[in-house]
């Protein structure tokens, strides 16, 4: 007997056997930017905010983490294992994250991250599992993310973010892109923000 | 668990109502198309406002198409490619030919896993082949997750739209619909309030949930990727949570490459909701130790696709990313809304893919007839499928189909009396005479019940004149 996997291919095989091949696929579109570093920034910090989330710009990150937890009276703040020294507050509980149950996330007040790289005309952040930014699940449950972005990490289109993220997909981690925090606008399409993802998204640009 | 409960053809069969017939109840309902009228002009706003900022959108959308066109022309290579990577990156991949398969592939999964319940991610394949019928036919529960699923499961309806499926609801019956489902008395129409009882509800399920299930938007063949474009988190929650993900995904959903993600990751947050970028997009590759679910089995589903592949003038209509854009500006969509289609793919798209898909036999054999062919749908396409040219293509095919019935037999019998003079004018004098209780202020005013009063029920016929003109120059008197 056939199996589904071998009938399907034959019936694709099948299907095609007039066509020809296609042609090549022609990439005129816009593979990069043409703003200076300074109007990348500028444009993602404007993007960001469209989005209604809160974005500081600061050369020092540190203090900026600080403040960011203390606006959201998050006490309880989990970070990956490998998260930066500079960006650990004093004054908050700060929870590694070695494998918490998916309640022990739920309890917690926030965390905060890094991110691999960042899009500009999007306003996008991109999460791959890299140094700072920790398990998928950890930015995900708790209902407020701090996020860090290195001001050199952000790339200006989409064509270079995608690139960027590449070699991760190559080595199987998962990646996630954050625009905003979350919404729903299922409701006479009306945006709504929050609804299972964290409802406060604040994102901290490194200078 | 018998085959047939598995089959969605079985269910289908019992609404075998036409496009005509169910819009006109449609067109009944002022509130449904208040809303509709509502929301898709909203929608329609934001999405010209995202496009027109981007200067290099037409050449987005011929890349677009043409990565898709590459991916039909070598489908089987790149789908072995897909599996390949995902296997090598820790996953399963079985391959479905029908709705039936796909779901005793996915119940079994479940069932060996020990789940008495599933979250789902909103997915239009699970629409399509009615797993969630089939899951509860085996005892175990879906639970959906998007809010307008979750309010459309809560009815007890279905979707009327691929991407806000209640769009047919309007703020206060969803507050109803919560206060007396959700048991929560309390609740207001604001819809920041109404999301956060879905959140208060949802939040407990998706933390005990072992199994989820989602569809897919891409799949890239060289490296295994799957993405998933998503707004609330609750798509995040499904393929990070829990120990088990099944993904079901039309065949025709994969790509060739994890770059070309680079066109469509512009293109469809642009043309679905309006925005620049949907809040997440998940992207996950087999298994990854210590981060998300053990286990990851994707679902290959052909139900139909390989037919549609191969008929080259109905194919391009594979090329859709389910942005919905063309049902947005359809006229027709914007007047009956999507229950009238009576599939889960309505409007334009719905016209062309549900009759190849689905079959042609039945109530979706009308639905290429639902248009205008204005052409709107076509300028909005990010993957520039002519819908209006596919539309009149599955036309010219339905009538085809038709020729043995009765109109086909009766033109034929017509064509035969009109060869000859003779016999035009001997039947111009029978059908004066049988017009006669029919025929009033030269029309015929009413077509005698059965076939003859549903073929003229949407056409007017004038009546045959007492004399015809040949009839007046034989007789006239010659001139002087």
């Amino acid at each position: 007997m056939t199996s589904p996997r071998e009938a399907i291919l034959a019936r694709v095989r099948a299907s095609l056997a007039d066509t020809p091949s296609a042609v090549a696929v022609s990439r005129t579109y816009r593979l990069r930017g043409e703003r200076d570093r300074a109007g990348v920034i500028e444009l993602f910090v404007e993007r960001v905010r469209a989005y209604e989330a809160t974005v500081v710009v600061a050369d020092d990150p540190g203090a900026a983490v600080a403040s960011a937890l203390e606006a959201a009276g998050a006490r309880r703040v989990g970070i990956a294992p490998d998260l930066d020294r500079r960006l650990r507050p004093p004054g908050v509980e700060l929870i590694e994250d070695q494998g918490l149950d998916s309640r022990d996330l739920d309890g917690l007040d926030g965390a905060v991250t890094t991110c691999a790289s960042a899009c500009a005309e999007t306003g996008t952040i991109a999460i791959d599992g890299g140094p700072g930014q920790g398990r998928r699940a950890l930015s995900l449950v708790p209902d407020l993310h701090v996020c860090v972005v290195r001001a050199e990490a952000i790339v200006e289109t989409v064509p270079e973010l995608i690139a960027a993220l590449e070699p991760s997909a190559r080595e199987g981690r998962p990646i996630v892109l954050v625009s905003g925090p979350s919404a729903t606008s299922d409701i006479e399409l009306t945006r709504v923000e929050g609804v299972h993802g964290p409802r406060r998204l604040v994102v901290i640009v490194a200078t | 668990m018998t085959h047939s409960s598995l089959d969605p053809a079985a269910a289908r069969d019992a609404r075998p109502e036409s496009f005509p017939h169910a819009a006109t109840g449609a067109l009944a309902n002022h509130q449904v198309r208040a809303n509709i009228r509502h929301a898709t002009t909203s929608i329609r706003r934001k999405r010209a406002g995202v496009v027109a900022e981007v200067p290099d959108w037409e050449l987005l959308r011929a890349a677009g198409a043409a990565i898709k066109d590459e991916t039909l022309a070598s489908l089987d290579a790149v789908l072995i490619e897909l599996e390949a990577s995902i296997q090598a990156a820790g996953g399963t991949v079985h391959w479905a030919r029908d709705a039936a398969e796909a779901n005793e592939i996915v119940v079994g999964l479940v069932r060996a896993e020990g789940a008495e319940e599933v979250v789902k991610v909103k997915s239009l394949a699970t629409d399509e082949i009615r797993l969630n019928e089939a899951l509860e036919g085996a005892g175990i529960r879906p639970i959906e997750t998007d809010l307008a699923e979750l309010i459309v499961q809560l009815a007890g309806e279905r979707p009327s739209h691929l991407l806000v499926p209640a769009i047919h609801k309007n703020r206060v019956e969803i507050r109803d619909l919560f206060r007396e489902r959700l048991g929560r008395p309390d609740l207001s129409d604001d819809p920041t309030e109404l999301a956060e009882a879905a959140r208060l509800h949802l939040r407990e399920a998706f933390l005990r949930a072992r199994v989820a299930i989602s569809g897919a938007n891409f799949a890239a063949a060289d490296t295994g990727t799957i993405c998933v474009v998503e707004s609330e988190g609750n798509g995040r929650m499904c393929t990070t949570l829990p120990d088990v993900l099944i993904t079901v995904m039309g065949i025709e959903k994969a790509i060739p490459r994890f770059r070309d993600l680079e066109v469509f990751l512009q293109l469809l947050p642009r043309s679905s909701t309006g925005e620049r970028m949907n809040p997440y997009t998940s992207l996950w590759t087999g298994v990854c130790e210590g981060d998300g679910p053990h286990a990851f089995h994707l679902v290959l589903l052909d139900a139909g696709r390989t037919r549609v592949l191969a008929d080259p003038a109905g194919r391009p209509a594979l090329r859709c990313i389910r942005c919905s854009a063309c049902i947005n500006v359809c006229p027709v969509y914007r007047q009956t809304g999507g229950h009238a289609y009576h599939s889960p793919y309505a409007g334009p798209i719905g016209a062309i893919l549900a009759p190849q898909l689905l079959g042609e036999e039945g109530a979706v054999a009308s639905l290429p007839f639902a248009s205008s062919l204005c052409g709107a749908c076509y300028d909005v396409c990010p993957v520039l499928i002519d819908i209006p040219s596919i539309l009149v293509h599955e036309r010219g095919k339905a009538v085809a189909r038709e020729r043995s019935g009765i109109e086909g037999r009766s033109l034929k019998v017509l064509g035969k009396a009109f060869a000859t003079r003779a016999g035009y004018e001997r039947a111009q004098r029978l059908g004066r005479k049988l017009q006669r209780p029919l025929a009033r202020d030269g029309w015929i005013a009413h077509f005698p019940p059965g076939p003859l009063g549903a073929w003229g029920r949407s056409r007017d016929l004038p009546a045959l004149p007492a004399q015809t003109f040949r009839e007046w120059w034989e007789s006239r008197d010659e001139p002087a």
